[in-house]
């Protein structure tokens, strides 16, 4: 924590983000470490029936109920089942002004690192799979392009409307 | 130790003094000449002005001063009660409140409240000194700053750690000294034996009588500082004759033991400052703190239980089964710690009725039954609103104008009950009037005005009934200050549906209405019975469960047709749960029946087996799941997996949603 303090200090906050940097399909995300509570090994999971895909399940951490979400879903992404490389990352987020905790499934964690926010690119209106508001930038990091997910609209996209017709086409 | 702010202590204790008050008046409104509830009302008053010139609430001193003095007069037959003097005291114990909260802002708001005081009385009551001859027994309140006497009898003792403290019972006796002359004399009866005496413990207790004018405040402000815990008594000497107090009478701690009882609005005792012995004010958060604890020791214990009984180790069983005790008893009393009487409630609506008669000009008895029924103290406050918002509606639009009462024929005073009562595991609040009921023609046309239903929708009574707790809808002509606005009944529903409750309202033309709040008994743990569906495990409240049966297999194979079942020749509608979950895995060949019920509804769950009791420690679902109906929470079992609770009353209403549309569908294909 004082590290983080520390650094913080030598180098101004809005040019360099300390992230998390996971896979998911063949993609490299990021999310942004400070909001990150822990990371897991994959836990036995309760599907919640008649739950989208992109939030089936529920997990324990901690003796607490967590929902666990499947980006994959929304990034209309193949999902395998999981493997050993598999892990669940805990985080929080706001959701309408309340911290929600939320897990989320990655195919495999990579490390903490700086990512430098100057060099983030706004996502290109064309040639994207992806709905554009739910990515905030596409950042380059030793040599390969990371994904810097909007998180804000990926969940709360969930909170007010039920059913998202295309990710539920790809499934 | 916790620090704690005196001017806050008197805050709490005045809240408590003032509602007792509040009580008080309105019984006086009821019954004029009672004296025991003027002498009440005397004492309440008198116990906010002494303990608020204590605290330094001078403005609060200095303003019930007059109230007291003119329910002095009262008391002695010098002037009469009257409606109106309830009336403008009701108005002084809400500005007494206001003064507490803010001295300085509302100093001034108190003149036209004291003019009307002494318009009603008469004379000019501040002249009058109250007289302090009626002490009752040995509660006397340390609090009486004006009275003054010959002379004082003053018992103490430290309490147990009053020395580890910092206590100095010599430099104690030495202060009395200085307010007049003592005799001193020490009593040596509890000291123990050598082997038993603790040398840090002060085992004596002093009786002082001390002669000289001096206040009863002075005398408390030399035990200021070592008050907490300390038994503490101070008595005006008696006249010569009765100087011989036996010693039996000084048992101040169960005189204290008595003072606990909520709405024992006869007995001054609430608020005397030394409860200490019988009950104990607690921050209602560490008591959340110790339920979200209890919560995580259940689960603990439950995947104990399960290890252990893996282990089939019989010593480490033996202790899983005393821990299990052990904890199933710690449950149940801190649930029961958090349970009041909602009677606290209840008294709160007594003034709320008195303001809205007057204001709507009807003549309203408000009757209570039910007042000791216990629950959750969360469940109790989130109770509140929903209770007004309701009373207000029976009052408003439920009962008639008097002239119109008197016209259908029935007495002039209409009659609002609230009532609460224990029904299974759930708790049935109910509000009923005795008015014109719901007008179900204007319901039902002005619900198609809304067009919340097309004119040709086919609707029951009760249907058309539960249209008022619809957002917006209010069938009133004009919007008043009272209701009319459509937002009451809306925040009744929504409150209920955060406590998992529901609302039934029954109202016959001319007889009344009848709004009754089902709710559950608790919402933190409950017992609960775990099934099996496919491959995932859901936990359904016990207290809904009646019964379980094999699935006949004629009935497990008709799986298009009828979903009844005929339970000792009554047909009960079934519900798959293996079709409503979407369930992939292969059924297993003897299907079980939960048979569950809600209010009178019966209904049977069909699951792939009963897998037996568990606590249940219920965990909301986060927003992210606000979309799924069907569970109410979510739980973690034994091993620490994640099981979903069954909302039955929700799986009721879904499984008449889809019963419904089965109906239509089949009227369609006949016509």
């Amino acid at each position: 924590m004082t590290q983080l303090a520390l650094e913080r200090n030598q180098a101004p906050a809005a040019t360099v983000m300390r992230a998390l940097t996971l896979e998911l399909g063949d993609e490299l995300f990021a999310i942004e470490a400070t909001s990150v509570r822990e990371i897991q090994d994959i836990v036995p999971v309760t599907e919640v029936p008649n739950a989208q895909a992109f939030v089936s399940g529920l997990i324990n951490v901690r003796g607490r109920v967590v929902p666990l979400a499947d980006l994959r879903v929304k990034f209309g992404m193949d999902r395998p089942p999981p493997d050993a490389d598999t892990r669940i990352v805990v985080f929080e987020i706001t959701l309408d002004e309340e911290p929600v905790i939320v897990g989320i499934l990655a195919d495999r964690v990579h490390t903490v690192t700086d990512i430098d926010l100057s060099e983030v690119e706004q996502p290109p209106n064309i040639g994207m799979r992806w709905r554009p508001e739910f990515v905030r930038g596409i950042a380059k990091h030793e040599g390969k392009f990371v994904i810097i997910p909007n998180l804000g609209p990926i969940f709360s996209g969930n909170v007010s409307q039920s059913k998202e017709p295309e990710t539920e086409v790809l499934n | 130790m916790t620090q704690t702010d005196p001017a806050e202590i008197f805050r709490l204790e005045a809240q408590d003094v003032l509602e007792q008050l509040e009580q008080t008046l309105l019984d006086l409104g009821e019954t004029l000449d009672d004296h025991d509830l003027i002498d009440s009302a005397f004492r309440a008053l008198h116990t906010i002005k002494g303990s608020g010139a204590m605290f330094g609430f001078t403005e609060v001193a200095s303003f019930v001063h007059e109230f007291e003095t003119a329910f002095d007069r009262v008391r002695k037959g010098d002037a009469a009660p009257s409606n109106d003097l309830v009336s403008v005291s009701l108005d002084a114990k809400d500005h007494i409140a206001l003064l507490i909260a803010e001295p300085a802002v509302h100093a001034d708001a108190g003149g036209p409240i004291l003019d009307r005081l002494r318009a009603i009385v008469g004379a000019d009551a501040s002249k009058i000194q109250p007289s302090e001859h009626e002490f009752v027994a040995a509660d006397i309140l340390p609090n009486n700053s004006i009275d003054t006497s010959e002379g004082w009898n003053v018992r103490f003792s430290l309490p147990e750690d009053g020395l580890s403290l910092g206590a100095n019972p010599v430099l104690l006796l030495q202060e009395l000294r200085d307010l007049g002359t003592c005799t001193v004399s020490a009593s040596s009866k509890s000291i123990p034996n050598l082997e038993k005496l603790d040398p840090e413990i002060c085992y004596l207790s002093w009786d002082v009588t001390l002669l000289g004018d001096c206040t009863q405040e002075a005398i408390e402000e030399v035990f200021m500082f070592v008050r907490d815990g300390m038994d503490l008594e101070i008595r005006p000497l008696p006249p010569k004759a009765e100087e011989v107090v036996d010693n039996i009478d000084y048992t101040p701690s169960e005189v204290v033991e008595e003072k606990v009882e909520p709405g024992n609005s006869k007995s001054d005792s609430q608020s005397g400052p030394s409860r200490g012995s019988s009950s104990l004010r607690v921050a209602a958060e560490r008591l959340d703190e110790l339920l979200d604890h209890v919560g995580e020791l259940v689960i603990a214990q439950a995947r104990l239980s399960q290890i252990s009984y893996d282990s089939r180790d019989s010593s480490l069983m033996g202790v899983t089964e005393e821990i299990e005790r052990l904890s199933a008893g710690l449950r149940d009393i801190t649930m029961g710690i958090r349970m009041i009487p909602i009677g606290t409630l209840f008294n709160r609506f007594r003034r709320l009725v008195h303001d809205l008669s007057s204001d709507l000009g009807k003549n309203v008895e408000f009757a209570t039954t039910g007042e000791q029924t216990e629950l959750d103290k969360t469940v109790i406050e989130s109770l509140a609103d929903p209770l007004v918002h309701i009373i207000r509606n029976s009052i408003d639009h439920g009962l008639e104008s008097p002239q119109d009462r008197v016209a259908a024929g029935k007495k002039e005073q209409g009659t609002v009950r609230l009532s609460a009562a224990h029904e299974g595991a759930e708790v049935a609040i109910s509000v009923s009037d005795d008015g014109a009921g719901l007008n179900t023609d204007h319901i039902r046309r002005k619900a198609e005005e809304m067009g919340l239903i097309s004119p040709d929708a086919l609707m029951s009574e009760n249907e058309l009934h539960r249209m008022i707790f619809h957002p917006g809808f209010s069938t009133a002509q004009e919007i008043t200050s009272v209701s009319g606005r459509g937002v009451g009944m809306d925040v009744v529903s929504r409150t209920m549906d955060a406590l998992r409750g529901r609302i039934d309202v029954t109202s016959r033309p001319n007889i009344g209405t009848t709004v009754t709040l089902r709710l559950p008994l608790t919402l933190a743990i409950i017992d609960g019975m775990l099934v099996r569906v496919g491959s995932n495990r859901y936990s359904i409240p016990l207290s809904a469960v009646e019964e379980c049966v094999e699935l006949p297999a004629e009935v497990a194979e008709n799986t298009s047709g009828r979903n009844f079942l005929s339970i000792r020749g009554e047909l009960v509608p079934f519900l798959r749960l293996r079709e409503l979950f979407g369930t992939k895995e292969p059924e297993e060949l003897h299907q079980k029946v939960v048979i569950v019920s809600a209010g009178e509804q019966r209904m049977g769950l069909v699951v792939d087996q009963i897998l037996g009791n568990t606590q249940t420690v219920i965990k909301s679902l986060s927003r992210l799941h606000a979309d799924i109906e069907t569970f109410a929470g979510a739980t973690i079992m034994g091993d620490g997996a994640v099981a979903l609770i069954l909302d039955i009353v929700q799986l009721m209403r879904s499984a008449q949603k889809l019963e419904n549309r089965l109906r239509d569908e089949n009227k369609g294909q006949a016509a």
